[in-house]
């Protein structure tokens, strides 16, 4: 087995013996959830081509359970957001964002979306944490496909580690409702 | 080739007054025209059997607050291709009555960049088949490239006036 | 029966009706944001109207409170696909606006990096007009190539995408003996891995039926349009800003302008690929012939000094200080420099009165300006061939906004 380049998911806590193992369901949905990322890429600018490169052969973000892109919102796990968000866009990415079914994550990459970047203008909404909550912050102008990887990693962590009752808590609600979402 | 003093003195014996000031700026010939003459003249060169000034390369405003009666202009670049020809038309407006003719109507390439000027600095270009904004959201009260609106964002929150030596 | 089976199924009247479509602006297949509201008659558009806007961050408002050492990163977000000519197209308009005369060996670096982002932008739009029509391959293909570039561009600069090279009045540095021996290493496998690509796609029948009068603009179309670059030169006009007004020593090199005949999807395809080759020939021919000598002119005031000098010496420490702070003096003047970039003829329009921002800076995307012509271009077409022709005219969204 040693011998394998094939990388399996670490199992997680639990209680194993002969023939079965034992550990809460919270853990093997975490898991499952984890390694199978569905991203919907909201690309707009620079980072979108970054993006695109660490899609591709290179970097190849099949390695991490992630290349099924799912462009229609319904179906995707989490929102990556590349590029600058103006105001003319913001509502739209909002739209995209209710249109996801829970659990949602959502990955803000590049300078832009984490703050409005180097574009302190007018027409610049300053960061999409305006509009809708993030998870991950990824930054640089744009970031490297390793920086882009370590924050679907970061995320993945996120996915793992999340109770399975998180979404129903007054907490997230408050969130929700800070936002003015339902 | 052309001379720039050649396509001027061409220019001057069609029109007369109607070409305001001309100079030559880093060799491209570069003239202020009447700005209710600018189609006409577009035209003309446009047709012009030996000139041949048919690419309009770009279009742009420009806004000097402080030239009173003319705050407003309106910069067209021209290419003869043929010619091998590049020329520069400026023509100002006054800003309370910023009205000029459109150039749609001998370019089509004329009609986003009027969008565009007219959503920077709010130039009304007469005859423009679709004037509406462009790059901004249709509810902007204002136009952002004139000179005495600020570049940031008014609304923004977490900038603390002190850290920027304001 | 009869009553109720009609009352289901009305007939159809006389008057025909149309279902509105909208398409974008996060529609994956439109690969950026662009907003089309078409009016369909089935499958057929009838009707388009763009909506564009939508990453718009106000360059040209930026570019007037900025020095302008640092209109440079601001560029780099234009074309993004081919930003070092962005980068080398206002640091030229600088140099015209200060009358500086710059050293050969700097045009050169300067026309090999500019022709391998071309390779680069060319390859993205071939690569995605593959994808459009369904072969991914490709794709996944030359990623890998353009990896190789950003590599050759992260050893010159520092950065892979936005790069930032160079400075008004030269490069920050020479090449260093990797990058020579990376381009080389380039120029080698390069044109083979790309032979297969090109064989994938060049006489496949599927991709032809496609392609082959998918979009096609006219000429004078095109010209009334504003077309240039690539889109032009694909309905048959040989216009390259290269070789009209060349601009660092562009004259010194042997290279063809392909043309087109149609300006359909194929020949704006096959345009690209020419050039690729033509690209790589330029680049053959700049290392070959590398003149030695200087890579920056002697303008104190915009060349940043090495550190060594900034260290060591008063003169060095205080031009430095003045350029970072941007307390450097320029001409007053307007000027306009065009150069030929990744997609057409990329011009700035700087008017500078003296003092340390320009008083307006115009960028010409050429995008922008060719993009309105794509309401026109797909009245009667198929949807799919619309997303086809947006794909060829390889539409950045960064250039078009601005």
């Amino acid at each position: 087995m040693k011998e394998s380049k094939v990388n399996i998911a670490e199992e997680p806590e639990g209680l194993k013996g002969e023939g079965f193992f034992a550990t809460s369901l919270e853990k093997v949905v975490g898991l499952a959830r984890a390694n199978s990322i569905w991203p919907l890429p909201f690309a707009t600018s620079c980072c979108g081509i970054e993006f695109m490169a660490t899609m591709a052969s290179d970097y190849d973000l099949a390695r991490f359970g992630s290349e099924r892109l799912s462009f229609s919102p319904r179906q995707a796990d989490l929102l990556m957001v590349m590029g600058t968000i103006s105001k003319k866009m913001a509502p739209i990415l909002k739209k995209v964002y209710l249109q996801m079914a829970e659990p949602r994550w959502v990955l803000s990459v590049g300078a832009c979306a984490c703050s409005g970047g180097i574009f302190d203008t007018y027409s610049v909404l300053q960061g999409i944490d305006k509009v809708i909550p993030v998870d991950v912050y990824v930054p640089g102008c744009p970031p490297r496909p390793e920086q882009i990887i370590d924050g679907i990693v970061k995320i993945q962590e996120l996915v793992k580690s999340e109770s399975l009752r998180r979404r129903n808590s007054d907490e997230y609600k408050d969130l929700m409702a800070s936002y003015g979402i339902e | 080739m052309l001379e720039n003093k050649y396509v001027l003195e061409a220019l001057q014996a069609q029109f007369g007054d109607a070409i305001l000031a001309a100079e030559e700026s880093y060799g491209m010939l570069s003239f202020e025209i009447n700005p209710a003459k600018n189609t006409e003249i577009a035209t003309w060169l446009f047709e012009h059997p030996e000139l041949k000034v048919t690419f309009l390369t770009d279009l742009c405003g420009v806004h000097f607050p402080n030239n009173a009666g003319k705050e407003l202009g309106v910069v067209y670049h021209f290419h003869s291709f043929e010619n091998n020809f590049r020329m520069r038309m400026k023509a100002f407006i006054p800003v309370a009555n910023p009205t000029i003719n459109t150039m749609t109507t001998v370019y089509n390439a004329a009609n986003w960049m009027e969008r565009e000027t007219f959503d920077f600095y709010g130039i009304l270009f007469e005859g423009h088949p679709n004037l509406k904004r462009i790059l901004n959201v249709d509810d902007m009260d204002y136009f952002p490239m004139r000179k005495e609106y600020p570049l940031e964002d008014a609304t923004r929150t977490d900038k603390d006036d002190r850290y920027f030596g304001r | 029966m009869d009553e109720l089976l009609s009352n289901a199924f009305p007939k159809p009247t006389a008057e025909k009706e149309y279902n509105i479509l909208n398409l974008g602006p996060t529609h994956p297949a439109t690969h950026g944001i662009f907003q089309n509201v078409l009016k369909m008659d089935g499958e057929i558009i009838i009707e388009a109207e763009s909506t564009i806007g939508y990453i718009h961050r106000a360059f040209e408002k930026i570019a007037e409170h900025r020095p302008f050492y640092q209109i440079t990163p601001l560029t780099d977000r234009l074309n993004y696909c081919s930003s070092p000519i962005n980068n080398m197209g206002w640091h030229m308009t600088v140099e015209k606006l200060l009358g500086v005369e710059i050293p050969k060996r700097a045009e050169y670096m300067r026309v090999i990096i500019m022709e391998l982002s071309r390779i680069s932008d060319h390859l993205v739009c071939n690569s995605v007009i593959g994808v459009d029509t369904g072969a991914l391959t490709g794709f996944t293909y030359m990623f890998q190539w353009r990896e190789r570039i950003y590599e050759i561009f992260e050893e010159i600069c520092g950065a892979r995408l936005t790069t930032n090279i160079g400075r008004i009045g030269g490069l920050e540095r020479d090449f260093s003996p990797l990058v020579y021996s990376k381009i080389r290493e380039f120029l080698r496998s390069f044109p083979a891995a790309y032979n297969e690509f090109m064989q994938l796609l060049e006489r496949n029948r599927i991709f032809m039926d496609r392609t082959i009068n998918c979009g096609p603009i006219t000429a004078e179309k095109a010209l009334s349009y504003g077309f240039t670059g690539p889109n032009l030169r694909a309905a048959g006009v040989d216009y390259d800003v290269r070789v009209m007004n060349p601009y660092s020593s562009y004259q010194d090199f042997d290279f063809k302008i392909p043309i087109g005949t149609s300006g359909d999807t194929y020949d704006r395809f096959m345009v690209r690929h020419e050039e690729i080759m033509q690209s790589l020939r330029i680049v053959h021919q700049a290392l070959e012939n590398l003149p030695a000598g200087k890579f920056y002119a002697e303008v104190p005031e915009f060349y940043l000094p090495p550190k060594q000098e900034v260290y060591n010496t008063m003169e060095g420490l205080i031009w430095h200080f003045k350029i970072v702070m941007g307390e450097t003096d320029v001409p007053v003047g307007e000027v306009y420099h065009a150069v030929e970039g990744g997609n057409g003829e990329l011009g700035f329009y700087l008017l500078s009165d003296g003092g340390r921002t320009p008083y307006r800076l115009h960028f010409r995307r050429p995008c922008f300006i060719f993009y309105q012509a794509f309401t026109e271009m797909v009245k009667g077409v198929y949807l799919s061939d619309a997303i086809l022709t947006m794909s060829s005219m390889n539409v950045i969204a960064g250039e078009l906004d601005a």
